[in-house]
């Protein structure tokens, strides 16, 4: 089942929440809403399922698979909704969150109380939290809680599934254990998915394509890969992982920081203007010596060795902190020290030249 | 064993306020309740008996209890309309609203009696429309549950409105994404959600009314057998110096009062502790 929407705009008072939006989710693909607070995912998110209605505007459409959703209300859309704060209802049990949806049904395509039973056990098993049908929600920790609201979301069979970030509100160990096991269910049931997340990670790690909002706007469309290695825009560089930011001069096709220069064949006048080049962490080199080409020559201000990648952090003349990304064994290769002098090589650099973007 | 119960605390003092909650409780509450106990003991157990099975009496205890429950009955729904309003909507003169809704607190009860009798008798603003259209209120049973509502009122609005500010929309939001219709929801999802509420308001508002007095007198008009409440039989036992018989009906409302609040507190605790998910 295939989301489409056009030119949607949502505006609460005076704050624009969304502007002409327009946006394309495939049949079976799990698809990541990526941006941070304010930026519009989730009253996206909101306006697909139907809790929020757009404003009105003759070219404003929600087609699920093709058919005109727009004026539907939410319980005929055909949509399982997953919220931040769970949502379970706290006065039922485990099992009677999960029949809900099929309780509430009309009489006539209500199933039986048999099939019923054996689709919550089934889900229960699902979420692998079969023997807790009895328990209340307050009986669970939260990421057990989450699981159970996903299981009351697709208890209904929904044609669409909608995750509001989803696992916002539990630590870091439980989120990393439960993006997982939600990527492993979509690949089982392959339903099609809208995730939520201000968190990258999250939205790189389980996402088949991401979409990156800024200020009421989608920035860009693009698998974890595009978004990650070619930023469409400052934003998306900036908001996607680590960055070094510079600001550089650039001319007749060539941007330069102190000795550093990098192409931009963009830009071929010859006047010089305002630009900035990003540089990821673990884009660059460190040498003890200077190579043939030019390096920037800096001072090692602290070193923090903890973690998958070690990392330096660097002062050079005319230039804020420099952040550095090593793999461990060429950290102890290089044996550093804070206050010694070594050169930095750009394996790889972008450049921005603002109002001119790529 | 007593320093089982201290607890640390930057406030110190347990002992001394335990102390100090016990004996306000007795001046106050207990020590003036038993004397009703121990005033009616003298009576013998037959005058007793008639005293509070008379039937002048026992119409009365009909038309309190009676009137009570569609009182607050009435003030269960509507009151939690007014409650609803209040809490999930906002609306120019909102705040105007909400102090208005205390006013049965405020005002002295004999003031709204007197104002309640003004209003629905046969020349008052609502009575004169009413009444040639056969609806007796003021000096009729309607006058005393019109009483009764008004003061009842604030006890069913005050305490549910905390309980439904504490309603995640979300949990609508999730209902109505499952399917559910605005009944079903309201039904299976806000109506168990508030419930404990609702009771300890229904409970506050039954036991207000049982036991008011000065804004019912007025418009009741205290017709034997029709609209005396048991309040003033018990004054005008009082009157007529029969001190021992008012306190031998006082001792009937304590202890009907008394039972209809465990009720529902004991109502309460099985709901809590069926939703703790014991079982």
């Amino acid at each position: 089942m295939s989301i489409e929407v056009k030119h949607l705009s949502k505006t609460f008072g005076s704050f624009k929440a969304l502007e002409d939006v327009s946006l394309r989710v495939n049949d079976g693909e799990l698809v990541a809403l990526l941006g941070p607070s304010g930026s519009g995912k989730t009253t996206l998110l909101r306006i697909i399922a139907g809790l929020e209605t757009p404003d009105p505007n003759p070219e404003s459409e929600i087609l699920f698979h093709e058919a005109h959703v727009t004026a539907s209300p939410v319980g005929k859309r055909g949509v399982g909704f997953v919220f931040q704060h769970y949502a379970l209802f706290r006065h039922m049990s485990v099992y009677d969150n999960i029949a809900f949806g099929l309780r509430v049904r009309p009489r006539a395509n209500r199933p039986s109380r048999e099939s019923i039973r054996d689709r919550v056990n089934h889900l229960l098993k699902l979420i692998q939290l079969e023997g807790f049908g009895n328990r209340y929600p307050s009986q669970l920790s939260g990421g057990q809680r989450q699981r159970v609201a996903l299981a009351r979301a697709i208890a209904v069979e929904p044609q669409v599934l909608l995750l509001d970030e989803p696992f916002g509100a539990l630590d870091a160990k439980v989120r990393k254990g439960l993006r997982d096991w939600l990527r492993r269910l979509h690949d089982e049931i392959h339903l099609t998915s809208v995730l939520v997340t201000h968190d990258q990670e999250e939205a790189l790690e389980v996402a088949d394509r991401v979409v990156v909002m800024n200020k009421a706007k989608i920035e860009q469309v693009g698998t974890p890969e595009e978004v990650f290695h070619q930023p469409a825009s400052q934003f998306v560089m900036e908001f996607l992982g680590q960055v070094n930011i510079f600001r550089c001069r650039v001319k007749a096709g060539t941007a330069s920081l102190g000795t550093l220069t990098f192409e931009y064949p963009n830009y071929q006048e010859s006047s010089e203007k305002d630009a900035i080049v990003y540089m990821r962490p673990h884009d660059l080199e460190i040498k003890r010596r200077q190579r043939n080409e030019p390096g920037l020559m800096a001072k090692v201000s602290r070193l923090n060795p903890a973690g998958a990648f070690a990392r330096v952090f660097l002062h050079a003349d005319g230039v804020d902190e420099i952040q550095v990304e090593l793999p461990q064994d060429q950290y102890r290769e290089l044996a550093l020290s804070p206050g010694d002098v070594v050169y930095v090589y750009p394996k790889n650099a972008r450049v921005f030249v603002p109002d001119f973007v790529i | 064993m007593s320093r089982t119960f201290r607890q640390y605390s930057v406030i110190p003092g347990f002992g001394l306020t335990l102390g100090y909650t016990i004996t306000y409780l007795s001046l106050i509450v207990l020590i003036p309740l038993s004397m009703l106990f121990f005033r009616t003991a003298g009576m013998g157990w037959e005058r007793f008996w008639s005293t509070i099975s008379d039937p002048r009496v026992v119409a009365s205890y009909k038309l309190t209890f009676g009137a009570s429950l569609i009182a607050t009955l009435i003030n269960v729904v509507f009151g939690g309309i007014v409650a609803w309003t209040l809490v999930r909507y906002k609306f120019p003169g909102k705040t105007l609203i909400d102090a208005m809704v205390d006013l049965p607190f405020a005002i002295p009860t004999a003031v709204s009696g007197i104002a309640l009798t003004a209003v629905y008798s046969k020349n008052g603003w609502i009575g004169q429309y009413l009444e040639p259209m056969g609806f007796k209120i003021a000096f009729a049973y309607p006058g005393v549950v019109v009483a009764m509502t008004f003061i009842g009122l604030p006890f069913v609005v005050r305490t549910l409105q905390p309980a439904i500010e504490d309603l995640h929309k979300e949990n609508e939001e999730a209902s109505a994404s499952l399917g559910a219709t605005r009944l079903q929801t309201f039904r299976y999802v806000i109506l168990p959600a508030i419930l404990p509420s609702l009771l300890t308001g229904f409970a506050m508002a039954f036991a207000r009314a049982l036991g008011e007095y000065g804004s019912i007198v007025f418009i009741s008009g205290n017709l034997p057998m029709k609209t005396e409440i048991t309040t003033w039989i018990i004054t005008q036992k009082l009157d007529q110096y029969d001190t021992e018989g008012a306190t031998a009906i006082a001792l009937v409302m304590l202890l009907s009062s008394f039972a209809v609040l465990f009720t529902i507190n004991a109502i309460q605790w099985w709901i809590s502790q069926r939703h703790r998910g014991v079982s």
